[in-house]
């Protein structure tokens, strides 16, 4: 129990942010009409591309000889652009379709 | 505060702002933009201003910019080329590419953990130990990895089902032997992170394959009309796998961003369920498509056919009339004609609108990107509610390959298995003409009383070809 108890501590504020985080991501979308859950899905799907970030790190610490690690991140690294670069277009370009007419 | 910290407090804020504008017609462009300004600053300043705990930066930079440019130039290309009526499809496979990703940056931590603690612990005890690596780290490794895995497979399979690529398949017992993978996947976790067994490596490997094959059972039996919840179920997968990583790197825009995406996801899959009026266990676990197949005999009673030049004539005299767009206009591409037809229309005299269900399309709102798409204007469409008060004063509904969201079983039959589901209230008008490709059922695998109907009359052939001759015929009229 204690165990928990120190973890919880020592994460305290990551905690923090997640509870909070998960309670704001219900509210920002929570009167979404059905016209706009497409252009939402794929904007939020952009947006988790964030995991690039995560991949770029990996790829920066790898040491120079170890290629098992470079290759895999050098992977991580395109595929997580791929979900970036491609989320947002693709959303933009979806979104431009509705601006258009007005 | 750092630089960097300042950046990721921008980005975290961009992404809760993004989120929120994309939810309101008027500024979802807008915060599109938004959000994906936020998430280049983001990437910038981790490149070059990322320290990990010895303070040493980044190196590789040449890796990283191939990384980001390869990928940067590939998404734009395929988000850039691909048609309006693929979007489904693609969303899934830049889903995927997300959820392998994290896979990816889960593997080389465990790599990384592994071999460190290994080194420093093989000479003195003769054999391989991991029981000093951190708990947390690794927990949060494979939790990363799981998620990661189970999205990327799962994204793969709705990619290739929605393009026609995999077809439904399922067998006798497929849920109970999807529940002992993931059972087999939570032991060995709960296994590896007790006991560091000496075979931690090989059961990490061992889970990362049972993902995959959950990911592929999970997705596969799930039929083409409730692939769009799944897809945003596995879009919240993904999320909470991004947010792994930012546990594991203690990286605060991560963590935002890919708790947020989690919990958005999830409440617009919930969202999605309640416009379709399915509840999530339902869609998972129901292999709705499965059951409703032997439901469906032969056809009914007596259907009538009319023509294309009867169709001309009817719709040229009519003075009010209404369009249901359905999967079959997204499938033929047919918005263009349609808008043709609708403003030659509109020169008779007529007064032509729209009827969107919140489901017609793909995906739901892919119909009004559809038609936005073709020049649509945002006042001729209607939403399924004001849509049904109007269908009584309209003289001719013209279904373009909807059929379920038209079929009055799910008002009437309570043994149906679409009871229940809103639907758009054709039959109230004075006559509809259905077009479809034959009289085979729709998705839900269902007849539809409506086409026998006396006052329907069928319209056989493609959704573009139709509306073509349509608009040559009434051009001669």
């Amino acid at each position: 129990m204690d165990t928990i108890f120190d973890w919880i501590a020592l994460h305290q504020q990551i905690i923090y942010i997640v509870v909070l985080s998960v309670f704001l991501g219900i509210e920002v979308i929570g009167r979404v009409p059905s016209v706009l859950h497409t252009p939402l899905m794929s904007g939020a799907n952009a947006i988790h591309g964030v995991v690039v970030i995560g991949a770029i790190i990996v790829m920066g610490k790898a040491e120079q000889g170890n290629y098992a690690a470079l290759v895999l991140g050098f992977l991580a690294v395109v595929l997580g652009t791929l979900n970036v670069v491609g989320g947002f277009v693709v959303t933009d370009r979806m979104l431009e379709m509705f601006k258009k007419k007005k | 505060m750092s630089l960097l910290s300042f950046i990721y407090l921008l980005g975290s804020v961009s992404f809760i702002l993004g989120l929120k504008m994309l939810s309101d017609p008027a500024k979802a462009r807008k915060g599109n933009l938004i959000a994906a300004a936020g998430m280049a600053l983001s990437i910038i300043g981790t490149i070059f201003l990322y320290r990990d705990d010895e303070g040493n930066e980044l190196h590789n930079y040449g890796w990283i910019f191939g990384g980001i440019i390869l990928g940067g130039i590939i998404g734009t290309l395929a988000a850039k080329k691909i048609k309006m009526t693929a979007m489904p499809e693609m969303v899934s496979l830049f889903n995927g590419m997300g959820g392998a990703c994290a896979m990816l940056i889960s593997i080389v931590e465990f790599r990384h953990l592994t071999a460190s603690f290994a080194i420093d612990t093989y000479s003195d005890r003769g054999f391989v130990f991991f029981s000093t690596i951190p708990g947390g780290e690794l927990l949060i490794i494979m939790l990363g990895m799981i998620i990661g895995t189970v999205s990327f497979a799962g994204s793969i399979i709705a990619w290739g089902k929605l393009n026609g690529k995999i077809k439904d398949f399922s067998f006798r017992g497929q849920h109970i032997f999807n529940l002992v993978v993931l059972a087999v996947i939570t032991l060995l976790t709960i296994y590896i992170l007790c006991c560091r067994p000496e075979e931690t490596i090989l059961f990490f490997y061992t889970v990362l394959v049972l993902s995959v094959v959950y990911g592929v059972l999970f997705v596969l039996p799930i039929g083409g009309a409730d692939m769009p919840v799944v897809i945003s179920l596995l879009n919240s997968f993904t999320g909470v796998a991004a947010a792994c990583g930012g546990f594991l790197y203690d990286n605060p825009v991560m963590l935002t961003g890919g708790i947020l995406v989690g919990a958005a996801g999830t409440l617009l899959t919930i969202l999605m369920c309640k416009a379709m009026n399915r509840s999530l266990k339902n869609v998972l676990i129901g292999s709705f498509g499965a059951q409703a197949a032997k439901v469906a005999a032969g056809p009914q009673g007596n259907y009538k056919q009319i023509t294309i030049a009867d169709t001309a004539v009817v719709m040229a005299y009519a003075s009010k009339i209404i369009i249901v767009p359905g999967y079959g206009l997204a499938v033929a591409q047919a918005q263009h004609a349609c808008h043709e037809l609708e403003k030659l229309l509109e020169e008779k005299g007529a007064n032509v609108m729209y009827a969107i269900h919140p489901v017609a399309g793909r995906m739901p709102g892919h119909m009004n990107v559809l038609l936005a798409e073709a020049d649509v204007s945002y006042d001729k469409l209607m939403e399924m509610e004001q849509a049904n008060e109007v269908f009584k004063n309209t003289d001719v509904v013209l279904v373009l390959g909807a059929n379920d969201v038209v079929n009055p079983a799910a008002k009437k039959d309570p043994a149906s298995p679409i009871y229940g589901m809103p639907i758009l209230e054709v039959e109230e008008a004075k006559m509809v003409i259905v077009n479809k490709r034959s009289m085979k059922p729709g998705y839900a695998g269902i007849e539809n009383d409506l086409f026998f109907q006396p006052k329907t009359s069928m319209l056989f052939g493609d959704a573009k070809a139709v509306l073509q001759q349509l608009i040559a015929e009434i051009k001669t009229l």
